[in-house]
């Protein structure tokens, strides 16, 4: 039995999924911190991973839509020690994620954080702001409790960099569909699945596209490509109109045209 | 502290703690890629002649060190002041956009993006586009738009796309937000002409660079005036106008560097700007440096009169010059630079920027410490584009 929590839970997870695999991002405290539980349910019943969006004042990747939730979640109160707090009163069987820019994990305190991720059952990192080159000390303390630092890259990474960076991560290689900052309608252009192809061919690890996935067609064109999708600012658009976060997901898997 | 004086980039682009690139994977070759052809053009001798040229021509250097002897009558002390606001635009943010423009141009940068807090940095920008021939897309907090009319008036005719960034706090913090993000969006073709010595390496160094002109300036004329200064103090926001009139005199151990913050109203509880002196490290822009942040690690609001130095951050070198004890900081509330701005303009016939205000309340204060010392101020930019803010009480809430 694969272990529950942690990189290897991560690459397993979308290993083991029935097509291509789905890692859905949601932003903590959003719509609300008492509505975010129920999201949080729809969507881990749903996706093969979950990506938790930790609040930032700038978060400097992300679009308009991820930028107006962290806002909304802020305004809310939420703080990293407050998704702390609600993933340790819960159970969450599908590997989990926290996806947030460093400085909340740096004021958190690093010494700390790699007992306060296991504690909560959170499997891994995404840093956005975070590359290779300055990662060596929250490596440091993720790597002995086997924890995944994920590493991106991007249609920018020259050859010999994505080789370096494609075995450099943990958990999966997040291939960053597109320059931009998250959001933007992507229509994927033979380039893009060519870029995509670069990199799976690099990696050991499972790839996973994101930024910019939003319909079934654009899953269908990469599944053949790479190992599965990340779905955020739509899934985020799905919240805000109030409409069910698992469903959506779900159309994104079905065969049927969404 | 020899490496910093001799000018080459910092070794991972660190100055001790500070510094670094904290970035999107998508924007790390291109600044692997900036660092390389910076250090290339600047010890090419045709780009040095090329930049000297337009400096001596177009931004109108070397600008005057001036006695200013009712100031220093006043103060009791022999002051001089660095005049960055006659430099063309209005402030030393020229020198800087001139230089990247060009190697903006040399790297073939189909356009330029840029952000602005004061609109210094903006106007300079689209100025130097302009003379470049290269189009330019500058980003403005909607709420420093509104207190800087007249310098988003000259970046349009100057030929800028400005657009007025409505989201976060609609201040310069908010403009580099939505400049990274339209960079992110086309790092090849755009070339960020970043405007302080902020950000990810290589921008505080390639910055500091451009603007070490006001100090190699500011130390053969104050040499050819009597000798050297006792200290030589000037305002710090992002610091790049700071940093370049510190850096003329860094090997002169005798001369105390000092910078001036906005500290705002100045109540224990008012919002500032004050980050060298109550900021603690973080990431912010690409960078670690002090930043104000609450205790999760969220930007805080900051305030200053000046718009300029209305920034939650700071460069990353001045943290380590801090922390090594060779350059000190304090700050300067709102009152107090408007005092400076005042007596200045009454009694030298020169309006300062409400930046530079900044750096002679904190001279003033200093020669009270020190009576009979030799100072020179950095005085950046002139006080035009305040008007409207000094005409309704110099207050924008």
């Amino acid at each position: 039995m694969a272990e529950r929590v942690g990189a290897a839970a991560i690459t397993a997870a979308i290993e083991g999924s029935d097509g291509p695999a789905l890692c859905a991002y949601v932003t903590a405290g959003f719509p609300s911190p008492a509505a975010f539980p129920d999201v949080l349910r729809s969507v881990v019943a749903a996706a093969d991973l979950v990506e938790i969006g930790v609040p930032f004042t700038d978060p400097m990747a992300d679009g308009l839509t991820i930028q107006t939730s962290n806002r909304v979640a802020l305004r809310a109160g939420v703080t990293l020690g407050w998704v702390f707090e609600l993933l340790e009163a819960s159970i969450i069987e599908t590997p989990t994620l926290l996806m947030g820019y460093y400085n909340p994990f740096l004021a958190h305190g690093l010494e700390d954080l790699g007992a306060s991720l296991v504690r909560s059952g959170v499997s891994g990192l995404i840093v956005p702001d975070l590359p290779f080159e300055e990662s060596g000390p929250i490596r440091q303390v993720l790597d002995p409790h086997g924890l995944a630092l994920v590493q991106m890259v991007a249609p920018t990474t020259p050859p010999d960099r994505l080789r370096w960076l494609a075995a450099a991560g943990t958990g999966f290689v997040y291939a960053v569909t597109t320059t931009g900052v998250t959001g933007r309608r992507v229509d994927l252009e033979s380039d893009d699945l060519e870029y995509l192809g670069r990199v799976k061919r690099a990696a050991t690890l499972p790839v996973l596209a994101g930024f910019g996935i939003r319909s079934r067609r654009q899953v269908e064109a990469v599944a053949g490509v790479v190992d599965g999708v990340i779905v955020g600012s739509a899934l985020i658009e799905v919240i805000e109109r109030g409409e069910d976060p698992g469903a959506f997901l779900e159309a994104l898997r079905s065969k049927v045209p969404a | 502290m020899r490496a910093l004086i001799e000018g080459g980039p910092p070794p991972d682009g660190r100055y001790g703690p500070y510094g670094g690139r904290y970035v999107p994977e998508t924007l790390m070759e291109i600044l692997i890629e900036l660092e390389r052809h910076a250090v290339e053009l600047l010890a090419d001798e045709g780009f040095q002649r090329e930049l000297a040229r337009e400096l001596r021509e177009f931004v109108g250097r070397p600008t005057p060190l001036t006695r200013a002897g009712s100031l220093g009558e006043s103060w009791g002390a022999e002051v001089f002041l660095k005049r960055e606001d006659l430099c063309h635009t209005g402030a030393h943010k020229i020198n800087n956009a001139v230089g990247q423009a060009l190697i903006a141009r040399r790297l073939g940068a189909r356009r330029i993006v840029a952000e602005t807090g004061a609109g210094q940095h903006g106007v300079a920008t689209a100025a130097a586009a302009a003379r470049v021939g290269l189009p330019c897309t500058i980003f403005m907090g909607a709420i420093d738009g509104r207190r800087q009319a007249p310098n988003l008036e000259r970046m349009r005719l100057l030929g800028a796309d400005v657009r007025l960034v409505e989201e976060g706090d609609q201040t310069l913090r908010a403009a580099i937000d939505e400049a990274f993000r339209a960079w992110v969006a086309d790092p090849v073709g755009t070339y960020y002409l970043l405007g302080s010595v902020v950000g990810p390496h290589p921008y505080p160094w390639l910055v500091r660079r451009l603007q070490t002109v006001i100090g190699a300036e500011a130390r053969d004329q104050v040499v050819a005036a009597g000798g050297l200064p006792d200290v030589a103090v000037a305002c710090v926001g992002g610091g790049s106008n700071s940093i370049g009139l510190f850096h003329g005199f860094l090997g002169d151990e005798g001369v105390a560097l000092l910078g001036i913050e906005a500290g705002g109203r100045g109540g224990e509880a008012d919002p500032h700007s004050a980050t060298l002196v109550k900021g603690t490290s973080g990431v912010l822009h690409g960078a670690m440096t002090p930043l104000l942040q609450d205790a999760h690690g969220q930007i805080m609001e900051t305030h200053s009169i000046a718009p300029g130095l209305d920034y939650p951050g700071v460069g990353p070198e001045h943290a380590f010059l801090r922390d090594l004890g060779r350059a000190t900081y304090e700050s300067a509330t709102d009152a107090e630079a408007l005092d400076a701005l005042r007596q200045c303009s009454a009694t030298e016939g020169i309006l300062p920027a409400l930046e530079s205000a900044h750096a002679l309340a904190g001279a003033r204060r200093w020669a009270a410490r020190n009576p009979g010392g030799r100072i020179v101020v950095g005085l950046s930019g002139r006080g035009d584009k305040d008007l409207a803010a000094l005409a309704g009480g110099a207050d924008h809430g």
